[in-house]
């Protein structure tokens, strides 16, 4: 049976606590600014201590600029004037809240102590939740250095807590490993319901939990041979005290020479069995003789098989008993090695026939952690919430190449991090998704394709400039600000380099992933929206030409004005009419089915995503709208929550529609009468995760009867969404500015794709 | 399609227990007297080991000329000197006796397309259980035990196989000459053929084959050998009795020890057995593997092919050593499955009882010294049992009737790794040796115990102080690896492999919806603390609804299902 962190007791020595003058020493290494943010504003916290690697826990809030727009006032003047901006953007500090979860070696944990102490202000905090075998072991310490009362949780319930939050909030948490693949993880979409699923957790022992909601969980069994044996008994035939390093032994060792295999028993004959000769008959079998000697490195591959093996067959015959496919595997024997992973995958292959999967948890070494704090924090109902990973904060997954030693691999002297947001509103599926467990947002995924990864890597790279270029301008009057992009370009190169040597830092890499690590980089050094001053500048320009091209629309015929409108939307922020720059024919056209569908019945309720800021918003949306709205057709209007590039925020919508409808009266009643209504996504990123979504957006969709979605822009139709099949009409309308894009399909610069789904019946 | 039921506790909890330490140590038990291994008798020759001394495999080369088949120093030693003056004589042509290869070619396609069927019935769900298809599926494992890091076994390939492995026994006949030819060749070949004539005559009317009577079941580690000693030879007989086949007779009743491996279990004689209708006794003869190159030449050199006498061979071993029986002892082995021996065997063994006494056996108050009770169980209602044979490796068994059964599973954690570990921790040499060390020693020093975690009991899962946490999770601390000694580590080897065989059973026997669990093989020879340790480990866990079984022929079932084949025994 596993008990998480509680293996890793004082006497598993290799890596006990050390002594003080040893943690003096080390300290001078920390960096621990950078560690240990945002710790003024901490409270609550919560520690999980194991054998070597101790794990810290807080909640914490962190101030920061956003762009807020606001309309101006206009009563009392009597008219605009021609070059005034349509609204105002002023800077505000906002606060958000985010837990920070720290991980380092034990040897530092009185050094880490003492900065806390030094830099905790909030003085409300009295109690920290402690877990983890070592939590008993430092209760003193950190009740002395913190002056905090130390709680004892319960180590399985945190990580069966850590382990549902995880699994809910982060995209990509869990994967499958993958044996010469390259990478060798295969991430998994999150499905929507995560229970019931097994936990097998191998810390010295093994203990397997049957969770079947967020509170009830049963521990269905366990073993003795775990992480402990496979240490304790490989130290002692082996003579290597480290269990890093007998894991690196037994990457080099060849079982056979130990284990007894079934060709040793059939001779050459296993053929005629229809069996593999390979396959292990008796494990150390050929061990029993005086007379050998066997090397180190095959008897830690054999004692690896040997336990990799009997956990995966348990685990197996559990899974059969409770019915269920999907099995977590967590705890310090599996925690991010790659030997590990590949002979448990292969064992749970092996025995289930497939029929089982092997799931691994990018943050499974947070669970105990995440789940003391969540226990502490039950009065902030943390659940409540939404949580999103933070890649501006977090570390990401270490590489997990076999060829590299434990040395390089073992980020020893260095610290992770994982950070989270809260969000502001709970996210979930669009209730209009055909499958959700089965809904992949993202169209390549870069992970996989390295020709696709080595370009897209490319580009950002090139881009950067740009992008600190437009920071700086954003706020002039800022005397830091070219400081601050500096230190954003540099964080955002660091991260670029690191995905391409970890691909699978973050989960699956993909052109959105990307994309909003840089938003979150920018929000980091305080570039909360470079593109306010641009999208203020356009929406104005927009918005003047607005009366126009409705009258112009107007003056067209029916069939006419359908084209007219659809090009407006898809010239989006390259908006001439004459469309010059989009290329002929449309790559993806079913133009002529959608004007069918439009002499027709009109449809209940539109679902539109709106893309970009000024023309597209104003000139391309908006009339659409109108068309809509005349036809009959309720209109939900979905823009970003926040900033993200120059595309409309939910904020800015408001101004717009507001200005529009003072211009137009088929707009102005529509708001009137709430056939209009504009909503937040919930979402800052230039893309669309139609999987985490606002709830009150879900709730709308459901209670109008929505029966068309409309998808347009680049990020949100082609880079994701270009292959969601959905349960009702859907248009998914793009130029495609990337020529490498445009050739992946099958087109040329400035494609266009318009595509009308209809779902099956 | 989660089971429910009385095979459901609540809590389960498949780490396994660990008994006081003091609790072996018991030499009486009130009821009977159980063989605890530090009282067991001592070996009758020291070097007897069940893997142990050399595993040097000495496997005979292909023979270029005669003289490779001079006998090899070592491992002709467990050959009488009178043995031994082999005479080299010229290969012969080589077949199974005439009628039973015939027999075989007639009835294998039969009977093996029946086993077949019915084994693809049960996978399909539609055996006796009536359980879902899915589960079948998934439950027929595949024949060995764990997996290796390159290939998985085909799973599909091990219910063909003895549809296979009988044909391939089939087609014996076709090998070299005629049957009929060479039958007539061997005729003149001995004896005089007028005798030889009508015993062969009388033999095939009574469809019995000739003598002498051997199973032979070849493991990893041990081979087992059950030989029939007819004890209702007639004047007439004894006076025809070919000279070699008198020899082996007396050899192999008069010794109880056959070189320095070679070991007779004379305890488990089963006296004034009636087998084919002849009376005799059946005797039980162990040796290590690695000296079959040895039992090989002994074969040759006592000129058993001229005896007309099949060799039935069951156990992996079989397969291995079929082309040296075949080249060196002139020998045609008779392949047997290995399942259908074991399960044919254990049924017939225990039909006909322990010379009066009890086959099966289970024990009562396991852990408790004092109360512990060795005693006498009737398998009368045999079916649906879990049948669980400990070997080098361990193969798991779901046995609901005497040809309808299926592997469920196996693990590669079995007596071979017992023993392999001990080798590597305590220097030992031999099996006994291994078993004496940890009837001496404490695992508790080893293993870390959930109390050693929580200071005692962990409550939120109902998990008692005493459980093993984690098996050698000791020894990741250096001040407690000095502290530990060689019978402690040997005590802990076996209570590791012990649980851990108890805990699959378990889940096994869960999953299959069985109650009784039967274990069996060599490794619960002489190993009372592994027996009342899995006694004791799937009565706790499954909270009294699990009952462990014992039988005492415990190693020899598939050389007596091979025997049983040979005698065309059903």
């Amino acid at each position: 049976m596993s008990w998480p962190g509680t293996f890793k007791m004082a006497e598993c020595g290799a890596s006990g606590s050390g002594s003080s003058g040893d943690s003096l020493d080390k300290s001078i290494t920390l960096p621990p600014d950078e560690i240990f943010r945002n710790l003024e504003n901490a409270k609550r916290f919560a520690i999980d201590i194991g054998g070597s690697l101790t794990k810290l826990a807080y909640y914490s809030t962190v101030q920061h600029k956003v762009a807020k727009v606001r309309s101006f006032d206009h009563s009392g003047k009597d008219t605009e004037r021609e070059h005034e901006p349509p609204y105002e953007i002023s800077v505000q500090e906002e606060i958000t809240a985010r837990l920070h979860f720290i991980k380092f070696e034990n040897t530092y944990i009185e050094a880490c102590l003492d900065f806390i102490k030094d830099h905790l202000v909030n003085t409300e905090t009295k109690v920290i939740q402690a877990t983890g075998g070592g939590a008993y072991k430092f209760k003193d310490l950190i009740e002395e250095k913190l002056r905090l009362k130390v709680d004892k949780e319960d180590v399985m319930t945190c990580l069966i807590k850590g382990c549902n939050f995880v699994l809910k909030n982060i995209p990509h948490e869990a994967f499958v490993y993958q044996k010469d693949s390259d990478p060798e993880f295969r991430f998994q979409t999150n499905h929507p319901h995560i229970f019931p699923y097994l936990l097998v957790n191998i810390g010295s022992g093994v203990s397997i939990v049957k969770v079947e909601t967020e509170d009830r969980f049963e521990w269905v069994g366990g073993s003795s041979i775990g992480g402990g044996t496979f240490w304790g008994l490989g130290a002692l035939l082996t003579k290597t005290k480290k269990f890093d390093e007998l894991l690196h032994l037994a990457s080099r060792g060849q079982h056979s020479n130990v284990d007894m295999l079934v060709r040793d028993v059939y001779g050459g004959a296993h053929q005629t069995l229809g069996l593999s000769g390979n396959l292990i008959a008796s494990s150390f079998g050929k061990s029993a003789t005086a007379d050998q000697e066997f090397s180190k490195e095959d008897m830690a591959k054999s004692l690896l098989h040997m336990i990799s093996n009997d956990i995966g067959q348990l685990a197996c015959l559990h899974a059969r008993l409770h019915s269920l496919d999907r099995v977590y595997f967590g705890g310090f024997f599996i925690r991010g090695h790659p030997v590990t992973m590949r002979t448990i995958t292969y064992s749970i292959n092996f025995f289930s026939k497939g029929e089982v999967q092997a799931l691994f948890l990018r943050h499974e070494g947070y669970l105990g952690a995440i789940g003391a704090f969540l226990k502490g924090a039950e009065q902030d109902n943390p659940n409540q919430y939404s949580w999103g990973e933070n890649y501006a904060g977090s570390s990401g997954l270490m590489s997990a190449s076999p060829e590299l030693g434990p040395a390089q691999r073992a980020r020893s002297g260095t610290f992770d991090l994982l950070e989270m947001d809260r969000l502001e509103r709970p996210l979930v599926n669009l209730p209009l998704l055909l499958d959700p467990p089965s809904y992949v947002p993202d169209t390549v995924d870069l992970t996989d394709d390295a020709l696709a990864r080595k370009y897209w890597l490319t580009c950002f790279e090139e881009a950067l400039d740009g992008v600190v270029k437009r920071a700086v301008a954003s706020q002039p009057d800022s005397v830091d600000a070219a400081e601050r992009a500096e230190k954003f370009r540099q964080k955002y190169w660091n991260k670029l380099q690191t995905l391409r040597q970890q691909p699978f830092a973050y989960g699956t890499l993909t052109v959105r992933s990307l994309l909003d690590t840089r938003e979150h980089c920018l929000n980091e050094f305080n570039f909360p929206d470079p593109y306010s001053k641009v999208k203020q500048r356009e929406n104005g320009v927009a918005l003047r030409c607005f009366p126009g091209v409705v009258r112009s629309l107007d003056a067209l015929g029916w069939e006419e004005r359908q084209l007219a409108l659809v090009k407006g939307l898809l010239a989006g922020n390259v908006f001439d009419w004459g469309a010059k720059a989009v290329s002929e024919p449309w790559l993806v056209d079913s133009y002529s089915e959608w004007l069918q569908r439009l002499k027709g019945p009109p449809h209940k309720c539109a679902l539109i995503f709106a893309d970009n800021s000024g023309i597209d918003i104003i000139l391309g949306v908006f009339p659409f709208v109108r068309e809509l709205l005349l036809r009959g057709t309720e209109v939900i209007l979905a823009c970003n929550s926040g900033p993200a590039l120059n595309d409309v925020t939910h904020s800015e919508s408001l101004i717009v529609a507001e200005r529009i409808a003072g211009m137009d009266p088929v707009v102005h009643s529509a708001l009137r009468e709430e056939r209009l209504l504009l909503v937040q996504t919930g979402s800052s990123s230039p893309c669309l995760d139609l999987s985490r979504l606002d709830k009150g957006l879900a709730a709308l969709v459901r209670e109008r009867g929505a029966d068309l979605v409309v998808i347009e822009g680049m990020g949100r139709a082609v880079h994701t969404n270009y292959h969601a099949a959905l349960r009702c009409e859907s248009l998914k309308l793009a130029v495609i500015k990337n020529a490498w894009l445009a050739e992946r399909l099958g087109g040329r610069l400035f494609s266009v794709i318009f595509k009308y789904e209809v779902p099956a019946e | 399609m989660r089971r429910l039921g009385p095979f459901h506790p609540r809590v389960h909890w498949a780490a396994p227990p660990s008994l006081s330490s003091g609790l072996h140590r018991l030499l009486f038990l009130r009821g009977t007297r159980i063989p605890s291994s530090t009282t067991l008798s001592p070996p009758r020759h020291d070097s007897l080991s069940l893997d142990g001394g050399t595993v040097n495999p000495r496997r005979v080369r292909e023979p270029t000329g005669r003289e490779a088949f001079g006998p090899s120093p070592a491992s002709s030693d467990w050959l009488p000197a009178r043995w031994r003056n082999g005479r080299g004589g010229r290969p012969r042509a080589r077949l199974c006796s005439g009628w039973t290869a015939a027999e075989e070619a007639r009835r294998s396609p039969t009977l093996g397309g029946l086993l077949g069927r019915q084994r693809w019935l049960l996978r399909m769900g539609a055996g006796r259980l009536g359980a879902p298809m899915e589960r079948h599926g998934r439950a027929s494992a595949t024949s060995l035990s764990s997996a290796g890091e390159q290939a998985a076994g085909d799973p599909e390939g091990r219910r063909q196989e003895p549809l296979r492995r009988r044909a391939s026994s089939a087609s014996v006949p076709a090998v070299g000459a005629s049957a009929e030819g060479t039958r007539r060749d061997r005729l003149g070949s001995y004896s005089g053929p007028t005798s030889v004539s009508r015993q062969r005559i009388e033999s095939l009317r009574k469809k019995r084959p000739l003598f002498p009577w051997f199973g032979l079941d070849i493991g990893g580690t041990l081979v087992k050998l059950v030989y029939f000693e007819p004890k209702d030879i007639t004047a007439e007989e004894e006076e025809e009795e070919v000279e070699s086949l008198k020899s082996i007779r007396k050899y192999l009743t008069s010794n109880v020890a056959y070189g320095s491996t070679g070991i007779r279990d004379v305890h488990l004689e089963l006296k004034d057995l009636t087998l084919c209708g002849r009376k005799g006794n059946l005797h039980f003869i162990r040796f290590p593997t690695h000296d079959m190159p040895a039992f090989i030449q002994m074969g040759r050199d006592k000129n058993f092919s001229s005896l007309h006498t099949v060799f039935c061979a069951t156990g992996g071993g079989a397969y291995k050593f079929e082309q040296d029986f075949l080249t060196i002892g002139d020998l045609q082995l008779c392949k047997l499955d290995e399942l259908d021996c074991l399960i044919k065997g254990i049924l017939y063994i225990d039909s006909v009882g322990f010379n009066g006494r009890s086959q099966c056996y289970y024990f009562e108050n396991p852990a408790d010294s004092e109360k512990c009770q060795k005693l006498p169980f009737d398998l009368k209602n045999p079916y649906p049992l879990l049948l669980v044979n400990i070997g080098s490796g361990v193969s798991i068994l779901a046995v609901y009737s005497k040809d309808n059964y299926k592997r469920v599973t196996g693990t590669s954690l079995g007596g071979g790794t017992f023993f392999g570990l001990c080798c590597l921790l305590t220097g030992c040499t031999t099996f006994e040796e291994a078993l004496e060390m940890a009837s001496r020693g404490d695992s508790t020093k080893v293993d870390k115990l959930v109390r050693d975690i929580y200071g005692g009991d962990y409550e939120r899962f109902g998990l008692p102080g005493w459980a093993v946490a984690s098996s050698f999770g000791n020894m990741m601390s250096k001040e407690k690896r000095e502290a530990v000694s060689k019978e402690d580590l040997a005590r802990a080897t076996l209570i590791t492999i012990t649980n851990n065989i108890g805990s699959i059973a378990r889940m096994c026997a869960l999953n299959e919806n069985i109650n009784q669990v039967v274990f069996v093989g060599n490794f619960l020879r002489i190993n009372t603390i592994a027996m009342r340790l899995l006694a004791y480990a799937l009565d706790y866990w499954s909270k009294g609804q699990l009952k462990a079984l014992f039988s005492e022929h415990e190693g020899y079932f598939g050389a007596v299902g091979a025997l049983l084949e040979l005698l065309k025994i059903p």
